[in-house]
């Protein structure tokens, strides 16, 4: 096959796209909680950028996309650390292998990233950071596989989702959306309700953050969908538009469900209702027409506005309605598509509506149903294991104070002049100099001068 | 001297200050406060829990004036402030010991 520049151009462009969805989702989640959390907020989602990056190059590719083992995950030696990969004879489609790997690297960035939403204010930074890499290892890339790998692509036999089960699911309501949203909803569970839910406020400290990070969502999430195309092409131009119009209508949908509940449409219920969209459109935008993708985004703009409050019927503390949003969100897209599938759409396959039977609802439902359970199964397994071993949630007056000075010794906001108590020790703790209240110091302890000199000369 | 301290809807704070201002108070201290009384808070909604907030954002003003003048300032204070609903807040006066200007170190009504 011969590398087509402008199908390149679009998978690189895209990639970068869905990389800066994955800050969109710390200040999504950020601006939700309170100030004394923002920044342990945000660290999560950067924490598995930094983490999966480089689990991706050494074995998550080739777990995800390496020959596939029973169509169930791909072998991890195959393609580790990448190096048999370099060379312009490797091309899957009309792109260099690389430019597949780098888009689908962010595709497992933010679908980490995103559970994080569900144990804000309370899980320990180190366990998290373990969590990122055995979860994506153990749970995304088999998944990934499942649903994204198909035969003859980047290896001769891909995953059973994609091949044999046939669902379809374009961008990942499942591999990305269920899949975390299930993730989210057991880790909630294991973690347990942060201290003082449902009886003090929890009212998102700066909405602005909010509606940025959904900005930037939206933004990004066009490299996600018309990105999954892998081609600059008709199936990028339709998936784009499906984007667009699902989203409108999500938060529409949003906003008329909260005016008739509660009075008043909000900007929470908007930037909500925008993700929402977001992720009901994404397995279902190659499937659709136009039409179609209004009818889903209405869908899980109400569905999921109605499906927030359920934790509070059921007790278990999803702090930032990672379930609510993306799993129900995932789930409508998902089974909408056996429903509102258009054969005049590129996937070409008729739903139920169109003539189609039910041949393709059946699928749809299966494939979102197998990894729903395989994450809540697996997630369990491993954040229980964790939880008892390393510990999963900060002490309980660690947490009152608030989670940021207990992991990051920071504050996020330093809006006074009244904080301030002087710099106790300039540059001392990079360099491993003793502090006040250890021992002496001694003229031969390593001091920042010479290093700053050597540095600015 | 009294210090009339007053708390107001922070949106009134302007037409306050002018009042004063036209009255010849030369100086005055405002801050953020929040707090509530009779108006208890309100309520917010996010996504579809409503929380109850109680402390409402205000505006504290503190004046400090000639005994003489305490009663007219209140007065000043309360007919630029009142609005006639629920939430217009409160004005109090207490005695002052002592005042000093930090600068000259004057004291007492010369440091008003």
């Amino acid at each position: 096959m011969k590398i087509d520049s402008g199908d390149t151009a679009w998978v690189l462009a895209s990639a970068a796209l869905v990389l800066l969805m994955t800050p969109g989702v710390a200040l999504f989640y950020g601006g939700m909680v309170r100030a004394k959390s923002v920044l342990n907020m945000m660290m999560m989602s950067f924490g598995a950028m930094a983490t999966i990056s480089v689990t991706w190059v050494l074995w998550g590719y080739s777990e995800a996309f390496g020959e596939s083992w029973h169509g169930l995950v791909g072998n991890p030696f195959q393609h580790f650390g990448l190096s048999n990969l370099l060379s312009d004879k490797s091309v899957f489609g009309t792109i260099p292998a690389l430019a597949f790997v780098a888009f689908q690297a962010v595709f497992a960035i933010i679908t980490v990233a995103l559970i994080s939403g569900a144990i804000a204010d309370r899980a320990k930074y180190s366990t998290w950071l373990i969590f990122t890499v055995i979860w994506a290892t153990i749970v995304y890339f088999p998944v990934a596989n499942w649903v994204f790998a198909f035969d003859g692509f980047a290896a001769t036999k891909g995953g059973w989702i994609a091949n044999s089960l046939k669902t379809i699911d374009f961008a990942g309501g499942t591999a990305v959306h269920i899949n975390a949203g299930a993730a989210g909803l057991v880790l909630a569970l294991i973690l347990g309700k942060r201290i003082g839910f449902a009886k003090d406020p929890m009212r998102p400290h700066n909405m602005t953050l909010v509606m940025l990070g959904a900005a930037l969502l939206w933004f990004g999430w066009f490299g996600f969908n018309a990105g999954s195309a892998l081609g600059a092409n008709n199936t990028a131009a339709v998936t784009w538009v499906n984007t667009m119009a699902a989203t409108g209508a999500a938060c529409l949908g949003w906003l008329a469900t909260e005016r008739i509940r509660n009075g008043h449409g909000t900007s929470l219920g908007a930037a909500s209702g925008i993700v929402a969209g977001l992720v009901a459109i994404t397995p279902a935008c190659s499937a659709v027409t136009p039409i179609g993708a209004v009818a889903i985004g209405i869908l899980a703009g109400v569905l999921c506005a109605l499906a927030v409050s359920l934790k509070f019927r059921f007790g278990y503390d999803d702090s930032l309605d990672v379930v609510g949003v993306h799993l129900v969100g995932g789930l409508v897209g998902t089974i909408a598509i056996g429903f509102l599938a258009s054969a005049s759409a590129p996937a070409g396959v008729d739903g139920l509506f169109y003539g189609g039977g039910l041949d393709q609802l059946w699928r749809q439902a299966v494939g979102a149903g197998a990894v729903l359970t395989y994450s809540f199964v697996v997630t369990g397994l491993i954040g229980l294991a964790l939880h008892k071993t390393l510990g999963f949630r900060i002490e309980r007056d660690a947490e009152v104070q608030g989670i940021d000075l207990e992991e990051h010794a920071e504050s996020s906001y330093d809006l006074g002049s009244l904080g301030g108590g002087g710099l106790s020790h300039a540059g001392a703790a990079a360099f491993g100099a003793p502090t006040n209240n250890s021992a002496p110091t001694n003229s031969s302890t390593p001091a920042a001068t010479p290093n700053r000199q050597g540095a600015t000369s | 001297m009294k210090l009339v301290t007053a708390i107001i809807k922070p949106f009134k704070l302007d037409e306050v200050k002018q009042a004063l201002e036209a009255y010849g108070i030369t100086g005055m201290t405002v801050s953020e406060s929040s707090g509530y009384g009779r108006q208890r808070g309100h309520s917010e909604v996010y996504r579809g829990a409503e929380y109850k907030v109680d402390f409402v954002p205000k505006v504290r003003v503190e004046v400090v004036v000639d005994d003489v003048d305490a009663g007219d300032v209140a007065m000043v204070i309360l007919k630029a402030a009142q609005t006639g609903r629920i939430g217009d807040g409160k004005i109090w006066t207490v005695p002052v010991e002592d005042v000093i200007r930090v600068r000259t170190g004057e004291r007492g009504l010369d440091a008003l």
